[in-house]
Order: C-alpha cells, then sequence, then structure tokens
C-alpha cells in the first residue's frame, strides 16, 4: 500500500475512534460539561491531562529543539515537568477540596472581590486565547503535511472534530477523547524512537540508549556526537547553555510555574473524585507526560547523529570530516531529503559549487575552525534544517516502513487536537460560568448554563479557527506570552489564596495587576506594543535582554516575583480580610469534607 | 484554627519544605548550577549534569509526586482529617 494511502487509513481511523467516544460521552448537565461529573479515575485523568499538556509543539517541535540547543535544550525538559510537582503540592488537592468548576470562581470566592475574578478571567482569556493560536495553526500544518490538504481545508477539518466531541460531550466527551488520543500520540512518539535506538545502539529503550556505546564500539553515542559536532564548529552537544547560566534557571522557573498556573491544565484536576485523588493524579499525569519527554532528548540527539552521517560519510566511518568526498554528493540524495525539500523545511544552495552538500556551523568563533573550514573550500552551511524535520522525518531517517510514518501523521494531529479541546473547554467555562453566570446573569438555570457553555464553546471553536486561519503576526511570540501570563498573574493568586490567611483582595488584585504588566511590558518592549512591527522601545530600557540577561520568555518568574512582593505590601498597608475567608482558607487546607464539584455561587 | 488545625497544617508544610528541596536541588542544582562539575562523573555513557537536566530530574519529579501522595495520606490519617 502507498503511503498516501495508508495515512488517510490510520488517520482516519483515529477520527473515526474519536467521533465514537463522542457519541458515547454526551454531557448532560453542567457538572458532566465542566468536570466530567467529577467521576473521573486519577489514571484516566493523567493521561487525559498528559495529553491536554502535550501539544503539536511538544509532539513536532521539541525534539528539533533539543537537538539544536543541546544540554540548554533541557529548560524545556525540566521546565515543562517539574511544573507538575508545585502542581500537585501547591494547588491541585486544594483547588479539589475547594469544590468549584473554574479557576477564577476560586480567585474571586477567596478573594471576596467580583474585580478579582473578573482580573482572573481576564488573565485566563488572555493566556488560553494566545496559546490556542499556536494549536490551530499547528493542526492546519500537521493536516497539510502529513494528508496533502491545504492549510486552511486542514484547520476547517480540525474545527469539525473538536466541534463533534467538545460541544457535545464537554469535559466528559474531552476526557475520554483525550484518552485515545494520548494512546495514539505515544505509540506515533515512541516506535520510531525504539528503532532508531536499536540501530544505533542494539538497545531497544531510548532512554538507556542515549547512554549507550555506539552499536560495535566502545565509544558512547554522547561522545560521538560532541566530538562530531565540535569538528563541525558546533559547540559541544552536552554542555552548550541556553544564554547565560542564570537566563536558564530563569527561563526554567518561569515554564515551571508557568505550568503550574495554566488554567486549562489546573482545571483537569476538578473531575477526580476526592482530594487524595488530585494528588496521585498528577503523578499519573507526570508518568505519562515522562514517557514522552524521556524519549524525547533520544530523539533529538540520535536524530541530529543520524542527519550529519547521512550528509557527511566521514561521521561514521570516521577519517577527515572535511574531506571534499566526506561530504554526500547532492544528485545522491536519499528519497525523504527530496520529499522534505518540497515542503520547505529543508534547503540545499550550493555556495561553493562543488555539488556536495556541507552541513556545519559557519558562524563558529573559533578562528582554528574557519580557518580549517575555509582551506576546504566550503563556502558557509548549505543545507538549511527547519527543527520540526527531527521528528516529522525521523522515521523516514531510519528508513522504518509506512505504517510507522502514517502513525507519526496520526500522532501528530491527536496531540495538536486534544490541546485545543482542552483550552476550548478553559475558554468556553470562563466565557458561559464565570462571566455568563457569574456576573451577567447570576439566576440562569442549570439547562441555560449547559447551552450557554455549549453556545461559548462553539463560538470559541470559530474564533480559534478564525485566529488559525488569519494568524496575527505575533503567532511566534504567543505561547511564551501565556506562559508569562500565567507564571506572573494566575499562579502567585491561587498560591496565596491557599498558603497566606491573611492575604486579602487589595493584595492579591494589585499583585495580579502589577506581576502582569511587568510581565507584558519587558515582553513588548522586545517583540512591539500588542505584538505590532515597529513599536519595540527595546532601546528604552537599556537594550535586548537588559534585565541582568534574561531573555522575554524567560521573564515569567521575575513578573512572579514582582506579583508576591506588591502583593504582600499592599495587604500589609490594607486591612485584613474578613473571618468567614479566613475559615474558608483552614477549610479549604483539610481533605474532609471535599464533597462533588459543583458550580454554586 | 484550633490545635489539631495547626499541627497537621505545619506537618504539611513540612513535608512540602522537603519536598521542594529535593525538586530544587535536582532540577535547579544537579540540573543547572552544579551541572558542570558533576559532568566529570560519568553515568554510564551519560554525563552526569547532563543526565540530571535531560533526564534524571523529571524520574526525581515524579517519585516526588507519588511520596509526597502517600506521605499526605498518612498525615491525613495521624491527624483524622481524611475524606
Amino acid at each position: 500500500m502507498d503511503l498516501q494511502t495508508m495515512t488517510y487509513l490510520v488517520v482516519g481511523a483515529s477520527f473515526a475512534l474519536y467521533i465514537g467516544i463522542a457519541i458515547w460521552a454526551r454531557a448532560g448537565s453542567t457538572s458532566e460539561f465542566y468536570v466530567a461529573g467529577g467521576g473521573v479515575h486519577p489514571i484516566t485523568n493523567g493521561m487525559a491531562t498528559a495529553a491536554d499538556w502535550m501539544s503539536a509543539a511538544s509532539f513536532i517541535s521539541m525534539a528539533g529543539l533539543i537537538a539544536n540547543m543541546g544540554y540548554g535544550g533541557g529548560l524545556f525538559l525540566m521546565g515543562w515537568t517539574g511544573g507538575y510537582v508545585l502542581l500537585a503540592c501547591l494547588l491541585a488537592p486544594y483547588l479539589r477540596k475547594f469544590g468549584k468548576f473554574t479557576v477564577p470562581q476560586f480567585i474571586g470566592d477567596r478573594f471576596y472581590s467580583k474585580t478579582a475574578s473578573t482580573v482572573a478571567v481576564v488573565c485566563l482569556l488572555t493566556a488560553s486565547i494566545t496559546y490556542i493560536i499556536g494549536q490551530m495553526t499547528g493542526v492546519g500544518v500537521a493536516f497539510s503535511r502529513f494528508l496533502g490538504v491545504s492549510s486552511e481545508m486542514g484547520i476547517y477539518i480540525g474545527m469539525a472534530i473538536v466541534f463533534a466531541y467538545a460541544v457535545f460531550g464537554g469535559m466528559k466527551g474531552i476526557t475520554y477523547t483525550q484518552v485515545a488520543q494520548y494512546v495514539v500520540l505515544i505509540l506515533a512518539y515512541t516506535v520510531p524512537a525504539i528503532f532508531i535506538s536499536l540501530n544505533l545502539t542494539g538497545n531497544p529503550i531510548p532512554q538507556l540508549g542515549l547512554g549507550a556505546d555506539m552499536a560495535g564500539t566502545d565509544v558512547s553515542l554522547l561522545t560521538k556526537l560532541d566530538q562530531v559536532v565540535t569538528d563541525l564548529g558546533f559547540g559541544k552537544y552536552t554542555t552548550t547553555t541556553a544564554g547565560s547560566t542564570l537566563n536558564m534557571f530563569v527561563y526554567t522557573l518561569s515554564l515551571m510555574i508557568g505550568t503550574a498556573g495554566l488554567p486549562h491544565v489546573i482545571m483537569r484536576f476538578f473531575t477526580v473524585p476526592t482530594v487524595s485523588d488530585a494528588r496521585i493524579s498528577a503523578g499519573w499525569a507526570l508518568v505519562f507526560i515522562a514517557i514522552l519527554y524521556t524519549t524525547a532528548p533520544a530523539v533529538a540527539a540520535m536524530a541530529k547523529l543520524n542527519l550529519h552521517a547521512t550528509v557527511n560519510t566521514a561521521v561514521m566511518k570516521g577519517g577527515d570530516i572535511m574531506a571534499p568526498e566526506a561530504s554526500l554528493q547532492y544528485e545522491e540524495r536519499p528519497d525523504w531529503m527530496k520529499r522534505w525539500e518540497k515542503t520547505g523545511l529543508l534547503k540545499f544552495a550550493d555556495k561553493n559549487g562543488d555539488g556536495r552538500i556541507q552541513y556545519y556551523n559557519d558562524k563558529s568563533k573559533n578562528a582554528d575552525f574557519n580557518a580549517k573550514a575555509e582551506a576546504a573550500g566550503w563556502k558557509g552551511s548549505e543545507l538549511t534544517v527547519n527543527a520540526d524535520i527531527i521528528v516529522l522525518a525521523n522515521p523516514e531517517i531510519a528508513l522504518l516502513p509506512n505504517w510507522v510514518i502514517a502513525l507519526v501523521a496520526a500522532g501528530g494531529l491527536a496531540a495538536a487536537l486534544s490541546t485545543a479541546a482542552g483550552l476550548l473547554m478553559a475558554i468556553s467555562a470562563a466565557v458561559s460560568h464565570d462571566l455568563v453566570k457569574g456576573i451577567f446573569k447570576p439566576d440562569i438555570s442549570d439547562s441555560g448554563e449547559l447551552m450557554a457553555g455549549k453556545i461559548s464553546m462553539a463560538i470559541a471553536i470559530v474564533i480559534a479557527g478564525y485566529l488559525g486561519l488569519n494568524p496575527p503576526g505575533f503567532a511566534a511570540g504567543t505561547v511564551a506570552l501565556a506562559f508569562g501570563i500565567a507564571a506572573s498573574s494566575l499562579f502567585p493568586a491561587i498560591m496565596m489564596g491557599i498558603f497566606s490567611k491573611k492575604m486579602n483582595k487589595e493584595g492579591a488584585i494589585a499583585g495580579m495587576i502589577a506581576g502582569l504588566a511587568i510581565t507584558l511590558f519587558y515582553v513588548f518592549a522586545h517583540k512591539g506594543i500588542f505584538f505590532i512591527k515597529g513599536t519595540e522601545f527595546v532601546d528604552a530600557i537599556g537594550g535586548a535582554n537588559s534585565f541582568f540577561g534574561i531573555t522575554p520568555e524567560a521573564f515569567g518568574a521575575v513578573g512572579a516575583l514582582v506579583n508576591f512582593i506588591v502583593a504582600f505590601l499592599v495587604d500589609k498597608m490594607t486591612k485584613e480580610p474578613p473571618e468567614h475567608i479566613q475559615h474558608m482558607v483552614e477549610n479549604v487546607r483539610i481533605p474532609r469534607g471535599a464533597k462533588a464539584v459543583d458550580g454554586a455561587h | 484554627m484550633d490545635q489539631t488545625g495547626q499541627a497537621y497544617w505545619s506537618a504539611v508544610l513540612g513535608l512540602l519544605g522537603k519536598i521542594l528541596a529535593i525538586w530544587f536541588v535536582v532540577s535547579f542544582g544537579a540540573g543547572i548550577l552544579f551541572a558542570d562539575a558533576l559532568n566529570g562523573i560519568k553515568l554510564g555513557g551519560y554525563p552526569l549534569g547532563f543526565w540530571f537536566a535531560h533526564q534524571g530530574s523529571i524520574y526525581i519529579f515524579i517519585a516526588l509526586i507519588f511520596y509526597y501522595a502517600k506521605a499526605m495520606d498518612k498525615i491525613d490519617r495521624k491527624f483524622d482529617v481524611h475524606e
């Protein structure tokens, strides 16, 4: 069977499965719509959380980023997993005990203030909408690459599929679909990794293969890779950091607290039956996430080595890496390179006109290396490799059968769709529950609110689809912004709401606004006001990354710190929260008396 | 908060302190600040600091959450506030 037919078949089967689950899991009440009836088993919830969490970016782009960054890429691995420790110990069980449907509802009740909950809704909507733009474009890209349809068509198909199970099934439909999507995406990620690890090291477990010797030699894979990349003028793979050590530290911390503060992740913990389940469920979520996240660095290093070995025969055979005959002749390149050249993800420009591919670091600061490259007649790196290739072309580079390639397509789509659905859920709950019921129409009936939930979900899908079709110029910077907002506004507010009995509404509101404002200020200074080109004011703050060399993506942790400090200062100057609020906090801290989650105000 | 409530909460905070200390040491400590120094030690083919950043800290995070969940259940029962 040819690749295209096989891909249609596998992707079609996975979609049929999702729709089947949607029909089975229709939501009949607000409790089913918002929190899947509150009866989801902790392991099931863990799996759904993992699918919710791992987006198209985790699936398609992360390994490529790590391959480019080397050791420094570890900040994504630690940042996007370490947040679950914070979530499990600091937030999830207490929010579950609180027993309401949404994050803004907790903030509004705990800080006895509609203003506080409105600020939280604004933060939530900004974070979720910016995040979903990336997911919708990811859906389009995945469809167009795998199925050969246009990216617009891909977004329409994606919208229709998500509509089918999210609008009718709500959290219940989303949860059980996400479980299926997790299974698809994790198989798609690990199967090629197992083959590639077996191939290079003889060890079928990629996590062990990465630390093993190259098959048939006594040189370890990482030593070999370090050797190859330094020979080609790159920094050493196992030690190159992302900017300064301080930047890597702050970046990792920002991703961790951003992860813990993202509302679509927090919401998932409202679906389990008890407080104790919420704790253990965070552990299961991390187990399922870790299967992908510990495989990713192996995929990154191995695919990088394979790529260099493909274009330079001296990489595996030994000998002079700069000898003219070591570089691959362009006419003899393998089929997968030809296929990916058509998509523009791989580009070759024969700068020195020798008909061979030289792929190396032409911006090396090592004078010795530059002299050698010049002497060898190398006139600049001739291959431009998009980072996504590392995962997308992985099965082809390793010459795996067509069904594995088709599976990767289904996996990429599952990752994008499951995250989009989780975000839509958070958006729709904030609109129908926190805005419509909480502020505009408090006397709405349960069935009226369910209808409002479904309508706002449908509208959210249309808006997300529209933004996916017409991505604003700032699409690339938005995921960093979502994490920055979650880290600097929502995480500190929730944490202080639980761990400080005396924190009052003035402190919490001032903290959220200050944290958000300083983060936006720093991000906008680098990327333009509301990401409009030409409005950057980076000189006004003393140049790029002027705050101790910290990049705007890494700034969320600083925003969170500002939030905490401002909140405590304002809190000290204003009067303490009323007695019943302090009792409420005491009550939230104790598991006993947890009841089914409901939405009553 | 009554006496038991206060004792319960300080037991919880004590556990949290320990969990977060390990969380910090494995990721920010071993994975970032001391990675260079640890890279001198090898774990199979892995330099140790690199291993903590790309593998080890994630495994330890998982262990931490399950340990935390178990220890919390114990504390809940001890102070009779379990569900």
